[in-house]
C-alpha cells in the first residue's frame, strides 16, 4: 500500500505544470519580463493605454510561447541581439545602410530581407533534396535554413521598424502597413507554423511542400520590391495611424499563414493518396500517414479560422473608429467574410458531417485561392477603402 | 448545426412542425445558406455598388440597366433577396441552437455514469489491469490521477463495481452555443443598422429620395428623416465657422435629409503634412450645441478619433473647399490695348462676365492650398507646386471647358512658367499651357507680346521698317507682300502653326509645297521675332548692341509655343490667381448604430466560442473497478468526439501513469 501511495505521490509531483518548469524556463521568463519592463519604463510616456496593453500581453505571450516551444527562445534572443546590433550601427542616419559594412551586407532591413528570401528558397530546394534522397542530414540542413531565414526576416522587420523612425520621428510605425511588409510577415508566420508542426510530428518531409508557398511569396516580394519599387518606407496615411494595426494585421496573417499551411498539407495528402492508390510505394510513402495529414490539415484550418475570426472582428472594431461603421461592405471586408464563410463551411462539414480525406483536401486547396484573392486579388482588381497595397 | 444528438429534449411537436424544424436546423440548409451568402457577397464586390445610376446606364445600356436595377444589383447588400438569405441564416442558426443547446448543456454536466463495461472494453482507447492492491487504494489512485490530468471525476458505487467517470473540456459545448448565438446576435444587430427599415418605409411610400440638387432647407418633408430614426450613416460638409443640424444619406439615385437633435459647428479644420508632403492628419475642432447641454461641448476629432455624443458618432471623413475667396486677374487673350480686369469671386459661386461683348460665366469649383506631386528631383520624393484654382468657363451656348490654374510659377528646365491646365470633360486629363514668366516675375511681357501680335497697325509698321525682302521690289508688290506677312501672323494667332501650314497647302502648287511652306515659316519666325524685339524695346530693354540674350531667346521660344497652342485653349481670358482667403470645409460622417450593442457582445462571444470549441475539446475517461476471483479488475477507457489522434496520445500517457503507479 505504501509503495502505491509513494508511486502516486511521485507521479503527481512529476507531472505538475508549475513544478515541471525547469530553471531555464524561469530564466526565460525573467529575461522577457526584464526586457518588457525596460521597454515599458523607457517608452511608456510615448504610448497610449492600448499600446501599453499590447506590449504587456506580447511579453506574456512570448513567455508562454517559449515555455511550450523551446526553440522560440533561441530565435527571440538571436533576433534581439542581431536587431540591437543593427540599430547600433545606424549612427548618422539612414545613409549608413549604404556605407556601413554590416548594415550593407547583413542586417539593414533590406539586406536582412534579401537574406531571408535567399534562405527560404534554398531551404525549399534542400527540403525537396532531403525528401527525394531520403537524406536525414539534408532535412536537418533545410530546417536550419528555415530557422535562419525566419531569423533574418524577423531581424529585417525589427530593423525596418527602427528605420521608419530614422526617416522621421513622426513617420515611425510598425512595419506591417503595406503589401511589401505584410508579405514578409506572411512568409515568417507560415514558416513558424510549419516549424512548430515539424517538431510536433517529428517529420521534415512536408517542408518542401509548405516552403513552396513561402517561395512563391518571396518571388512576389522580390518582383514587388524591384519592379514596382515598393520597398521604400512611406509615412502612414491618417487612417492607419492606430494601435489597432499592431493587432489586426498580425492576427490576420496567422490566419492566412495557417490556411496556406493547410493547403500545402492537402497537396501532400494528394501525393500520398495517389501513391497509396497505385500501391507503388516509393518516396511518396515516406510522407506521414493519411490520417495524420488529415488531422494536421484540420488543426491548421482550425487555428487559421480562430485567428481569422479574431482578426476580422478586430478589423471591424477598427473600421468603426476610422471609417465610421463596423461594417461597410467594402470589398476587402466582403472578401474576408467570404473566406470566413468558406472555412466555416469546411469546418462544419468535417466536424458535424464527418467528411474526411480527398474532398476536404481539395477544398482546403480551393480555400487557399479564395484566401489569396482576399489577400491580393482585392487589391489588384477591386477598389475600396482598404487599398493600402496597390499593385 | 449538429447532427450527433438524436434525442431531442424539446417538447413534442406536430409532424409538420417537426419536419419544418428538422429542415430549418439541417446541416444542408446551413451549408447552402453559407454558400449562397458567399456568392451574393461576391456579386457585390465585382459590380461596384451604389454608383450614380448614369454610370450604370453607360455600362449596361438601358435594357440591362433596368433588369439589374429590378433585381437590386446596385445595392446587393440591402436588396430584398440578400436580406432574405440573411433572415434564413438567422432562422436556421436559431433552430440549431434550439434543437441542440439543451442537449449540449446537459452533456456538459453529464458524466455518463450508466455506461456498461462492454462499451468501455469496446472503445478504441481502453486498457485493463488485474491488480493485487486493495480496491480502496485503486479507487484513490484513480481519483487522484484523473483530476491531475484535468478531468473532473464522479464516483458511482454500484455495490458490485465502482465506476469513476471523468470529463474535461465541457466548455467546448459552451463554445458551440456561444458561436451560434453570436451569429444570430451579429446578424440581427447588423440588420438593425442596415437600411432594411428605410427600405421598407420607402416601399410603403413614407419616404422618397430627393434627386435634385437643392438646399437642405428646401428638401420636402417626404425626403426627410426625423430624429426618431434610430440607425443611419450619413455625411455632411461643413465650411469652417458654420454649423449644421442635418446630414445627407445617399440613397439610390438621390439622397435623404437626416435631422439631428443637436447642431455641430466646425470651428477650424486643419491638415498637417509630413516633411515629404503627404498628409499626416486631418483634424476638426467641433462644437456641439444642444439644449440639453449646460454649455456647448467642444472637442477636436481626427481620423481614428471620433466624437461619441448621445449615441451619435461623429467622424472625420473628408474635406473640401468651403468657399475660399479668390481674387484673380483676367488677362484678355484677344484684342489690343486691353488691361487685365480684376475679378473677385468665391469657390462654389458663379461670376457673370462680359468679354468682347459676349456673356461668359466663371464657375469656380475648387481651390487647393497645396499640390503635392511626385518630384522629378531625385533627392525629393514630392514637391509642392503651391495653390491652384479649378474652374469652368461657360459660353453663351452653355458649353464649358474646365481649367486648373496654378498661382505660383513652376520651374521647368531652369525657366519659370505659369501653368494652366485645360480639359473638355472630367474624363480627360488636363493638358497644360506653359506661359513664360518675365524678368519681373509676371505675365506683363507675355501679354504685351500677345497683344502686339494682334495689333495690325503695329505689325504693318514693323513690316515697313524691317523691309525683310530688300528694297528693290516695286512699291505695289512690296505692299502686297507686307500685307501677306501681316496676314500670316494673324493666321498664326488664330489657328496656330497648323493653321499657317494648312493655308500654304491650300494655295501653293503641289510641286513647290515644301519650298513655299519653308518660306512661310521663315517669314513667320522673322515677324514673331521682330515684334518681340519691338516689345522688348518698349519695355525699355536695350537690344542695340548685344541683341537678345539667351534667357530672352528662351522666353521668345516659349511664348511663341504658348501662343501657337492657345488656339485650343477655349477661354477668351487667362485667370491669374493673385490672392485668396482660404476657407475649408470639413466632411463629417455622423452615424447612429444601436445594433452594435448586439454586434459587439456577439463578436466577443464568437471569439470566445471559437477558441473554446477548438482548444477545449470534450474528452471522457472511465475507470471501472471490480472485485473478481483473480484480483481487482481495473478497466480504463476513454472517448473523445474530436481530435481523436491527440486524445489517443493523451490516453496512452495516462495509461502509462497508471502503469507506473500500480505496477511500477
Amino acid at each position: 500500500m505504501n509503495s502505491t501511495h509513494a508511486a502516486l505521490q511521485h507521479e503527481l509531483d512529476q507531472q505538475s505544470f508549475w513544478k515541471g518548469l525547469s530553471s531555464f524556463d524561469w530564466l526565460w521568463a525573467i529575461i522577457v519580463v526584464l526586457g518588457t519592463g525596460y521597454a515599458y519604463t523607457r517608452y511608456a510616456s510615448l504610448m497610449d493605454g492600448y499600446e501599453k496593453g499590447i506590449l504587456v500581453s506580447t511579453g506574456a505571450s512570448l513567455i508562454a510561447l517559449g515555455w511550450n516551444w523551446k526553440e522560440i527562445r533561441a530565435l527571440s534572443l538571436v533576433v534581439f541581439l542581431l536587431s540591437i546590433f543593427a540599430i547600433s550601427r545606424y549612427v548618422h542616419g539612414l545613409a549608413d545602410a549604404e556605407t556601413d559594412f554590416f548594415l550593407r551586407f547583413l542586417v539593414s532591413s533590406q539586406s536582412a530581407i534579401m537574406w531571408m528570401s535567399a534562405l527560404y528558397v534554398l531551404a525549399t530546394v534542400t527540403y525537396f533534396i532531403a525528401f527525394f534522397a531520403r537524406s536525414e542530414f539534408s532535412g536537418k540542413v533545410a530546417s536550419a535554413m528555415t530557422w535562419s531565414a525566419t531569423t533574418m526576416g524577423l531581424v529585417g522587420l525589427m530593423v525596418r521598424w527602427r528605420e521608419t523612425y530614422l526617416v522621421g520621428l513622426d513617420v515611425g510605425h510598425i512595419p506591417v502597413s503595406n503589401l511589401y511588409e505584410v508579405f514578409i510577415l506572411f512568409s515568417i508566420i507560415t514558416a513558424l507554423l510549419y516549424l512548430f508542426y515539424e517538431r510536433r510530428y517529428q517529420t521534415r518531409v512536408l517542408g518542401g511542400f509548405v516552403l513552396l508557398v513561402i517561395s512563391a511569396a518571396v518571388a512576389f516580394l522580390l518582383w514587388y520590391a524591384f519592379d514596382r519599387d515598393a520597398a521604400g518606407i512611406q509615412p502612414l496615411v491618417p487612417a492607419l495611424q492606430s494601435y489597432w494595426m499592431k493587432i489586426h494585421v498580425p492576427a490576420n496573417f496567422i490566419g492566412y499563414g495557417a490556411f496556406a499551411l493547410a493547403a500545402m498539407v492537402a497537396v501532400a495528402y494528394f501525393v500520398r493518396e495517389n501513391a497509396e492508390h497505385k500501391a507503388s510505394g516509393g518516396i511518396a510513402m515516406t510522407l506521414p500517414a493519411l490520417d495524420i495529414l488529415d488531422d494536421l490539415m484540420y488543426k491548421s484550418i482550425a487555428l487559421g479560422f480562430a485567428f481569422f475570426t479574431l482578426a476580422t472582428i478586430l478589423g471591424a472594431l477598427w473600421a468603426a473608429e476610422a471609417w465610421g461603421g463596423y461594417w461597410s461592405w467594402d470589398p476587402k471586408e466582403t472578401w474576408a467574410l467570404i473566406v470566413w464563410l468558406n472555412y466555416a463551411a469546411w469546418l462544419h462539414m468535417r466536424l458535424t458531417k464527418g467528411w474526411r480525406g480527398k474532398p476536404m483536401a481539395a477544398w482546403a486547396i480551393v480555400g487557399l485561392f479564395v484566401t489569396l484573392f482576399a489577400f491580393l486579388g482585392v487589391n489588384m482588381f477591386l477598389s475600396g477603402l482598404h487599398s493600402y497595397g496597390e499593385l | 448545426m449538429n447532427n450527433q444528438s438524436n434525442t431531442s429534449t424539446a417538447p413534442p411537436l406536430s409532424r409538420t412542425s417537426a419536419l419544418l424544424l428538422k429542415f430549418l436546423g439541417s446541416m444542408n440548409l446551413a451549408i447552402t445558406l453559407l454558400v449562397a451568402l458567399s456568392i451574393a457577397a461576391i456579386i457585390g464586390t465585382v459590380l461596384q455598388q451604389n454608383q450614380p445610376y448614369t454610370d450604370y446606364i453607360i455600362k449596361f445600356g438601358p435594357f440591362w440597366f433596368e433588369v439589374f436595377k429590378q433585381i437590386g444589383l446596385y445595392d446587393v447588400y440591402s436588396s430584398a433577396w440578400f436580406l432574405f438569405i440573411l433572415f434564413f441564416l438567422v432562422l436556421s442558426t436559431s433552430t440549431c441552437i434550439y434543437r441542440n443547446a439543451p442537449n449540449m448543456l446537459h452533456e456538459m454536466r453529464e458524466y455518463r455514469q450508466n455506461i456498461q463495461l462492454k462499451t468501455l472494453e469496446n472503445y478504441l482507447n481502453t486498457n485493463s489491469w488485474l491488480l493485487t492492491q486493495p480496491i480502496e487504494d485503486i479507487q484513490h489512485v484513480v481519483q487522484k490521477i484523473l483530476p491531475h490530468n484535468g478531468y473532473s471525476a464522479r464516483l458511482k458505487d454500484d455495490g458490485s463495481y465502482v465506476l469513476i467517470s471523468g470529463m474535461k473540456g465541457g466548455a467546448s459545448r459552451l463554445g458551440y452555443i456561444l458561436t451560434h448565438l453570436a451569429i444570430v446576435l451579429i446578424c440581427i444587430g447588423g440588420l438593425m443598422d442596415g437600411n432594411a427599415i428605410l427600405k421598407a418605409r420607402e416601399m410603403l411610400g413614407q419616404v422618397v429620395p430627393e434627386t435634385k440638387n437643392i438646399a437642405a432647407s428646401d428638401v420636402p418633408q417626404i425626403s426627410r428623416l426625423g430624429i426618431n430614426n434610430q440607425s443611419f450613416r450619413g455625411s455632411v460638409s461643413i465650411p469652417e465657422g458654420r454649423q449644421t443640424d442635418v446630414l445627407f444619406l445617399n440613397y439610390k439615385d438621390g439622397y435623404l435629409v437626416q435631422e439631428l437633435p443637436f447642431s455641430v459647428e466646425v470651428k477650424d479644420f486643419r491638415i498637417e503634412h509630413y516633411e515629404s508632403g503627404q498628409p499626416k492628419s486631418f483634424e476638426s475642432d467641433l462644437v456641439v450645441y444642444d439644449d440639453r447641454l449646460n454649455q456647448p461641448l467642444e472637442k477636436t476629432i481626427s481620423v481614428n478619433h471620433p466624437l461619441i455624443y448621445d449615441g451619435y458618432s461623429i467622424y472625420q471623413a473628408s474635406f473640401s473647399d468651403g468657399g475660399s475667396k479668390l481674387e484673380m486677374l483676367a488677362w484678355p487673350l484677344m484684342g489690343v490695348n486691353k488691361q487685365p480686369q480684376k475679378v473677385t469671386t468665391k469657390v462654389g459661386d458663379e461670376f457673370q462676365m462680359n468679354i468682347s461683348n459676349e456673356p461668359w460665366i466663371l464657375e469656380s469649383s475648387n481651390f487647393r492650398l497645396f499640390n503635392i506631386n511626385p518630384s522629378e528631383n531625385p533627392d525629393k520624393q514630392f514637391e509642392n507646386s503651391g495653390p491652384s484654382v479649378q474652374f469652368k468657363m461657360r459660353n453663351k451656348m452653355g458649353e464649358a471647358k474646365e481649367y486648373l490654374n496654378y498661382m505660383v510659377p513652376v520651374e521647368r528646365d531652369g525657366a519659370y512658367y505659369y501653368l494652366s491646365g485645360v480639359r473638355a470633360s472630367p474624363a480627360e486629363e488636363f493638358r497644360y499651357l506653359y506661359l513664360p514668366v518675365d524678368d519681373k516675375g509676371g505675365l506683363g511681357r507675355f501679354m504685351a507680346y500677345l497683344q502686339a501680335l494682334g495689333d495690325e497697325q503695329l505689325l504693318q509698321k514693323i513690316v515697313a521698317e524691317q523691309n525683310f525682302m530688300g528694297s528693290n521690289l516695286p512699291t505695289k508688290e512690296t505692299a502686297e507682300l507686307n500685307e501677306a506677312m501681316v496676314n500670316v501672323v494673324g493666321l498664326f494667332l488664330k489657328n496656330g502653326m497648323s493653321g499657317v501650314l494648312e493655308q500654304v497647302e491650300k494655295n501653293a502648287p503641289a510641286d513647290k509645297l515644301e519650298e513655299v511652306s519653308g518660306l512661310y515659316v521663315r517669314v513667320l519666325q522673322q515677324m514673331l521675332g521682330a515684334v518681340y524685339v519691338d516689345v522688348l524695346i518698349k519695355e525699355g530693354v536695350d537690344v542695340s548692341n548685344v541683341g537678345v540674350d539667351e534667357e530672352k531667346a528662351e522666353f521668345f521660344d516659349a511664348a511663341a509655343a504658348a501662343i501657337g497652342a492657345m488656339t485650343r485653349y477655349g477661354s477668351p481670358v487667362y485667370f491669374q490667381l493673385s490672392s485668396f482667403v482660404h476657407h475649408q470645409a470639413s466632411g463629417l460622417q455622423i452615424a447612429k448604430a444601436p445594433g452594435k450593442n448586439l454586434v459587439y457582445p456577439g463578436c466577443a462571444m464568437l471569439i470566445l466560442g471559437v477558441f473554446l470549441m477548438f482548444y477545449a475539446p470534450q474528452q471522457r475517461l472511465w475507470a471501472w473497478i471490480e472485485q473478481t476471483d483473480e484480483g481487482v479488475k481495473l478497466v480504463l477507457a476513454g472517448h473523445a468526439i474530436r481530435n481523436k489522434l491527440d486524445f489517443s496520445k493523451q490516453f496512452k500517457k495516462i495509461q502509462a501513469q497508471f502503469e507506473r503507479v500500480l505496477n511500477g
